[in-house]
């Protein structure tokens, strides 16, 4: 009895030991960890060189440091930039082939933290980070992580262009256009895009008020009469959303219908504005470029 | 004496709907607000006209509508689970809506004339389309049963093929969800007007063929004997049930409960004749759908719940305090 224990902890010992000999070296060489947003801690040997993303942001920020070449599948919805079109798409972020995504054998699959994809792709030895951008901060934070993970330095200097961008399409604006006051619409329910959603937080930069207060959360379901009551000075608005829009009762007297301050924007734009990535310069200057053209001019 | 009953309970839904109204024309986006001080302001008087009245009078209209069409299809199917969406128009109205979602949305600007229509058109071809296509597939209105199994197969398809369009375009999945779950809040004048045209016309047609139900409770057998002309009227039944449905379903989307809930809420209290039953749960559900279309509005304003899920959780809070109490009473199951 006393004998088999002995054996067994002389094991233990044993195979601690080599375990710490096989890690130690790997470790030192050029193990990568990083922490995603699960909080689980991903462990890899080396920086990923087949890449799967399953999520369109995620997709534009592995692009966005340069790093394109190392995707080898998408998920359907990813469709910039262009160059990404071109590669196998596994099939929605929420509901990838489990099969395609394996047959690709990527180095590690990027996805959203809110898909059930990633332990089924655990489980069958594949490393997964999950990541989720939804605000400014988030974008920043991620690109960071998405940088150490494929072993990309400049993700800093990567993140300070996109952040002068906005910067800069907020100065862009004249002072006049400064107060208005926008009701984003992102779909017909009427969802508006509050203050403290992704697109609110640019409005917020490019110093617009958002007649939705960030109280309400980042995209509530409004009562139409809330809209008409406070009868904002601009709509922005997806152009298929924008469909009937005038038609609702009591809408056409607001008055940016009224006066048609309306910016609208196509599904390509809409997609810039609403994805938590790094092309939101380009959405803050879209919507600069708008403000500007259809704000009231004192 | 249940004639007079059923007269007091009309009387009495009515008065509901009165007060009911009254409350809904002073809640609004901020909350509970007097009436009387929107006049002094011309925005506020234009919401409580434009926006507010109509949206109130419009969730009545609908309810009245499914209450009707619920009413209806127990009738005619003798089943009390059966409800407006049976016959496939709630999968047909879905699929409709997700079919002029992204045709229509394509090029906003090259068919304004079919946007005016829009999605209003879209649900309500959709749902007559499904009832035809469950109506083709059960050859006709004659077998009970083949037509409540039709009802469910294309359902269950139109549903799928719904699915199959959303998966494509995931970003129209928030405004599909809005219509799936009903929605009161854009219904104006001519909507209103619409419903109610639309109301009187099916009312009276479900009024006139309402013997061929009572005929029916007795069994198709004995209603045959009857001599009532049975596939004729069953037609002018479907016919009233399609109508109603896709008119309310077009206006409000699939509003959930209301034509389930309706007619046993009226049973609950009265045994009456089917044309009685019709016209008290089409009040009951005029009364169902604008409660719940003021608690929508009011529970987390300026932000409104989906106006379906209210309908479920009073009708459906209601109807099992209703079991309840019934088992309680007799002391037994």
């Amino acid at each position: 009895m006393i004998l088999t224990t002995m054996r067994l902890s002389d094991g233990l010992v044993a195979l601690i030991a080599i375990l710490l000999s096989v890690c130690a070296p790997a470790g030192s060489a050029q193990a990568l960890q990083v922490t995603d947003d699960r909080g689980v801690t991903v462990t890899l040997p080396a920086p990923p060189l087949r890449v799967v993303s399953l999520l369109p942001s995620l997709t534009e920020l592995v692009c966005a440091l340069d790093q394109c070449q190392r995707l080898v599948g998408v998920d359907r919805y990813s469709n910039f930039p262009a160059s990404v079109r071109a590669l196998p798409q596994v099939g929605g972020g929420l509901d990838p082939s489990i099969e395609a995504v394996v047959a690709l054998k990527p180095d590690v699959v990027l996805m959203a933290t809110s898909s059930r994809a990633g332990e089924r792709l655990q489980a069958l030895g594949i490393k997964v980070v999950a990541l989720e951008p939804k605000t400014h901060a988030d974008v920043r934070r991620v690109l960071e992580k998405v940088g150490a993970l494929l072993g990309v330095d400049d993700a800093q200097r990567v993140w300070r262009v996109i952040d002068a961008g906005v910067s800069a399409a907020a100065q862009s604006l004249p002072p006049a256009a400064r107060n208005t006051r926008v009701y984003f619409e992102v779909n017909n329910g009427p969802y508006a895009a509050g203050e403290s959603s992704f697109i609110g937080e640019t409005l917020t930069r490019l110093g617009v008020k958002n007649i939705v207060p960030a109280k309400l959360g980042p995209f509530p379901k409004l009562n139409p009469e809330f809209v008409v009551r406070a009868n904002p000075d601009l709509v922005m608005v997806g152009d298929y959303n924008y469909v009937g829009m005038e038609q609702r009762p009591g809408w056409s007297g607001m008055r940016a219908l009224r006066e048609k301050r309306v910016c609208l924007f196509n599904r390509d734009e809409a997609d810039m504005l609403v994805r938590a990535g790094p092309r939101m310069a380009d959405g803050a200057r879209l919507m600069a470029r708008c403000i500007a053209d259809k704000a009231r001019t004192p | 004496m249940m004639n007079q009953r059923a007269s007091a309970i009309g009387l009495v839904l009515l008065l509901i709907a009165a007060v009911l109204a009254l409350v809904g024309a002073g809640v609004g986006s901020t909350g509970f607000e007097g009436v009387l001080h929107a006049m002094d302001e011309p925005v506020a008087l234009q919401i409580l006209w434009d926006i507010r009245l109509p949206r109130t009078l419009g969730a009545w209209v609908a309810g009245a509508l499914l209450g009707l069409a619920g009413a209806v299809a127990q009738g005619l199917f003798r089943n009390p689970l059966a409800d407006p969406y049976l016959l496939g128009s709630a999968s047909g109205a879905s699929l409709g809506v997700a079919l002029s979602l992204v045709l229509f949305g394509v090029s906003p600007f090259a068919t304004q004339w079919l946007l005016r229509l829009g999605l209003t058109a879209g649900a309500f071809a959709g749902a007559v389309a499904g009832v035809l296509l469950t109506l083709t597939l059960a050859r006709g209105v004659q077998h009970t049963l083949r037509l409540l199994l039709a009802g469910v197969i294309v359902g269950v398809v139109l549903g799928a093929a719904k699915e199959l369009i959303m998966l494509a375009r995931p970003d129209f999945l928030q405004s599909m969800q809005s219509f799936m779950l009903g929605s009161t809040g854009y219904v104006g004048w001519s909507a209103c007007n619409i419903m109610l045209g639309t109301w009187m016309l099916c009312m009276a047609v479900a009024w006139a063929l309402s013997p061929v139900l009572d005929g029916l409770a007795l069994g198709e057998a004995t209603a045959a004997s009857l001599g009532l002309p049975l596939a004729r009227l069953r037609r002018g039944l479907v016919a009233v049930l399609a109508l109603a449905t896709g008119t309310a379903v077009a206006q409000t989307g699939l509003v959930a409960f209301v034509g389930l809930a309706a007619p046993h809420l009226v049973r609950s209290v009265v045994k009456t004749s089917h044309g009685r039953l019709i016209l008290l749960s089409s009040l009951m559900g005029g009364a169902l759908l604008m409660a719940a279309d003021i608690l929508a509005r009011w529970v987390i304003a300026p932000q409104e719940l989906p106006v379906g899920v209210l309908t479920a959780v009073l009708g459906g809070g209601y109807l099992l305090w209703l079991m309840h109490r019934r088992v309680t009473a007799r002391g037994l199951l």
